[in-house]
């Protein structure tokens, strides 16, 4: 009875969805306000139903109702409650309800924080939202359907795939969909200004703050994915340059080239074509990767031909959304105006180069995901292009990025003079080159790729401070107290964002540096000395789980002859699925990990063993938390609550908003 | 020209030269990273096979999986049932490596026509075989085995 409310629900939300779309958006093009108004109802009456139909879902799998073909495919009894719930996103259908659940969840936010916005705005904000909205609906109706039965009942579930019955499934794709879908917002309002034609200051005003939450989940999400990946997978990498990561890091580029273009929009009034098409450009990259992981195309050309009904309508459904926005930009945007002119020398050329950068980066991630899909798909035969690939692309182009990083939010707007940059950085750059090509001396280990790392990340520490110390400092340090406290949030939130990329380029030249590892072949007590650490293999032990049985190898780990922790990796196989699966043990220390898998058994009570020393390689996901800290902060700056309505007057030589950061 | 039309020009020009050389990085890329994907049947039919990196997929033959006394170089055959290449990696093996398996291997052809792998793949999922594997078996024309979930059974105390 429950899963078949759950599926009325969404059949009833489909409906509303489709009256989200056509009432508001007609509404606003007739100017009629009682059709514009019914956006808002809608949007929150959908957000009910889906709502419904996740709980009925969830409370599917918690009860263990294997009538249901997706929980029976996906759970079991005998797995842990929170796998179990957790499992509604575990594959396919669940995977698209919460797509669709995250997406209601935005537009009741955008219904309920847009009390400030023009009416006609609102209607087709969430008129276009309501459109996406139904897409997906529909699809999971005709193809994808999570609560078809499945009669006779089976009396025990299938499992969910062991890799995924780990913390990182709870985690890691709520926040991922909360970003991809979270980029509908910045869509929705782009479209809704060339609809208006109306793309001032004061869209771009209220684009960022959604921009960066979307963005900020986005990163979280995928640093989620990458740490998931580093402990379970078992040979201590972080990222593999596979399609499915691809498939997030693509609109991750493009949101973050949003970003800083819509701070020149707001800002200076510029840039605004190429905003809209960034905010385009994002939310269908955010569909792409959608269609990328669900369709089948990624494992194989032919999966898509095995399952063509799913792959067809996502296919159709991207071809939709992005032909009509980018039609609807071809004929609207030129009609909305250049912006100020600037310098070769500016903030706004500095920015104009980041996303260049940015852009280029994302376009070379899609032409390495998809060429290979072309290739086979036209019988040219079978290529891969692998992770030399992607770090052949990415070292020329994030270096000049991470320069820029130091030098743009120190230039002025309109007009920056090269004398006086120097002048205010030479000494952050003195001090990141010396300490660049000097520390790796004192380590022991000098190459130049390590050099330019360290350069990049303390680059950009060193210009960071230098600049909140001239915005912050300009009294003295008696005065520095007050200056910290009345910068404004959102100039705290961009330094808190570059000092995250600082961390984690700084993570990944010191790990990828100095990292050591050993795969050796271990008798019981044996022991083997790694980066000063001693490690001694005591055998390994039999250990029961809920729902699997494992081997444990036990490891002594030892320093300057004091025993300092017991290492127990583990190798396990499930009691359904009966796959084996690698299970490492990690000592996370904030400046180094200690990493330990366990191999195989080779003869005897001899193991195989993966040991690993990785120096900061914490610091890889340390900075995107705090990319995510800058996010909250920038969309908690308490301008965009206030003068929502006002938009700023950028005649004038400075920022208004913040005159003191402009120079 | 006006000031503002020529710096206009200017910053064309310059995203222009960037893009221009960011595409031609990409290319050259490209050329030198493709890794191409053969069967043994493909693979010996290949020219030069031994000048590049490729990846072999097939079956890991039956009975041919061989360790040294280091207890991490392992020997084995790939094959698709009309012709099989030996292979040596050294290294621990994916856990879902197994006689009788789909496997995919990146590495080199060497002189002796011996594959030295530097990866090996196997994926995630018992019933699963790699999409490029079973084409390179079904071209080869050999018999596709029937993959059985009995092959676990036993799990680690093989």
């Amino acid at each position: 009875m429950i899963p078949e409310i759950g599926h009325f629900a969404l059949i009833v939300a489909l409906g509303i969805a489709l009256v989200q779309t056509i009432l508001p958006l007609a509404g606003a093009a007739r100017g009629i306000p009682s059709w514009m108004a019914v956006a808002r109802p809608a949007a929150r009456a959908q957000f009910v139903f889906l709502f419904v139909a996740f709980a009925c879902l969830t409370q599917a799998f918690a009860v263990n109702d294997f009538s249901l073909l997706y929980v029976a495919s996906n759970s079991n009894s005998a797995m842990p409650w929170y796998y179990r719930v957790t499992a509604v996103w575990g594959a396919h259908e669940g995977s698209l309800l919460l797509w669709a659940f995250i997406l209601s969840i935005w537009m009741v936010a955008v219904s309920f924080f847009s009390r400030n916005l023009p009416e006609d705005f609102v209607a087709r904000v969430l008129g276009v939202m309501g459109f996406i909205s139904a897409g997906f609906l529909l699809f999971m109706l005709l193809t994808s359907n999570p609560f078809e039965r499945l009669l006779p009942a089976a009396a025990e579930g299938r499992e969910l795939n062991p890799l995924l019955q780990d913390f990182g499934l709870i985690a890691h794709p709520p926040m991922l969909y909360m970003g991809y879908v979270g980029f509908s917002v910045a869509f929705s309002f782009a479209i809704a200004a060339l609809l208006g034609g109306k793309l001032d200051a004061a869209w771009a005003r209220w684009s960022r703050p959604w921009t960066a939450v979307a963005w900020m989940f986005l990163t979280i999400g995928i640093a989620l994915g990458s740490w998931w990946a580093y402990y379970e997978l078992g040979w201590g990498g972080w990222w593999f340059w596979d399609p499915v990561e691809n498939a997030s890091f693509m609109p991750w580029l493009m949101g973050t080239a949003l970003i800083h273009s819509l701070a020149v929009t707001e800002k200076r009034g510029g840039f605004k074509s190429w905003t809209v098409l960034l905010a385009i450009l994002a939310f269908s990259l955010s569909l792409l990767g959608t269609f990328l992981v669900r369709s089948g195309v990624l494992t194989s050309v032919h999966a898509f031909a095995t399952d063509p009904e799913r792959g067809l309508f996502i296919l159709i459904f991207l071809g939709v959304v992005v032909g009509v926005s980018l039609a609807l930009y071809a004929w609207r945007a030129p009609k909305v105006g250049l912006g100020g002119d600037f310098a070769l020398v500016s903030r706004e050329a500095m920015l104009l180069g980041n996303n260049v950068l940015l852009a280029v980066a994302s376009a070379s991630v899609l032409l390495g995901t998809l060429y290979p899909l072309i290739v086979d798909a036209l019988g040219l035969g079978k290529i891969s292009v692998g992770p030399p690939y992607f770090n052949a692309i990415f070292i020329p182009l994030m270096t000049p990025l991470i320069f820029l990083m130091g030098v743009g939010p120190v230039a002025r707007w309109k007009q920056a003079s090269v004398p006086e940059l120097l002048a205010r950085l030479r000494w952050a750059l003195l001090v990141s080159v010396v300490t660049a090509l000097l520390l790796p001396v004192a380590l022991g280990k000098w190459s130049p790729m390590i050099s330019l790392g360290l350069f990049m990340g303390l680059w950009i520490i060193t210009s960071s401070l230098k600049n909140l110390w001239d915005v912050a400092g300009r009294n003295g340090m008696r005065g520095l107290a007050q200056g910290l406290v009345n910068v404004p949030r959102g100039y705290y939130g961009m330094l808190f964002a570059h000092l995250g990329v600082a961390a984690f380029a700084l993570g990944v030249c010191i790990s990828g540096g100095y990292s050591q590892e050993k795969e050796l072949r271990m008798e019981p007590g044996q022991s083997v000395e790694m980066a000063g650490y001693n490690f001694r293999f005591d055998g390994v032990q039999d250990v029961t789980g809920p729902n699997y049985q494992a081997k444990q190898g036990v490891v002594q780990v030892s320093k300057n002859g004091k025993e300092i922790l017991v290492m127990r990796p583990q190798k396990r196989v499930y009691l359904v699925q009966r796959n084996p699966t690698t299970e490492a043990d990690i000592d996370a220390g904030f400046l180094r990990h200690l990493y330990v898998a366990l191999g195989e058994p080779v003869s005897g009570e001899a193991w195989s063993l993966r040991l690993y020393y990785k120096p900061f390689v914490q610091w890889i996901w340390t900075g995107p938390l705090m990319m995510f800290f800058g996010g909250l902060l920038a969309a908690s700056d308490r301008r965009y609550r206030l003068a929502t309505r006002r938009a700023p007057d950028y005649t004038a030589q400075g920022a208004p908003a913040q005159p003191a950061l402009a120079r | 020209m006006t000031p503002r039309h020529r710096r206009r020009l200017m910053f064309v020009a310059l995203i222009l030269l960037g893009v221009g050389v960011a595409a031609a990085l990409t290319l050259n890329a490209f050329r030198g990273n493709m890794v191409f994907f053969y069967g043994p049947s493909q693979l010996a039919t290949v020219e030069k096979a031994h000048e590049r990196n490729l990846r072999l997929g097939g079956l890991v033959e039956q009975g041919s999986v061989k360790r040294e006394d280091d207890g991490l170089t392992v020997h084995f055959m790939v094959t698709d049932n009309v012709k099989s290449v030996p292979v040596i990696y050294k290294g621990i093996l994916p856990d879902l490596f197994r006689e009788g398996q789909g496997v995919v291997a990146q590495g080199r052809l060497n002189n002796e026509g011996v594959f030295m792998a530097d990866e090996v793949l196997a994926k995630h999922d018992e019933n699963y075989m790699p999409p490029e594997v079973a084409e390179a078996l079904k071209q080869a024309g050999g018999n596709t085995p029937q993959f059985s979930t009995t092959v676990m059974e036993g799990g680690l105390n093989k």
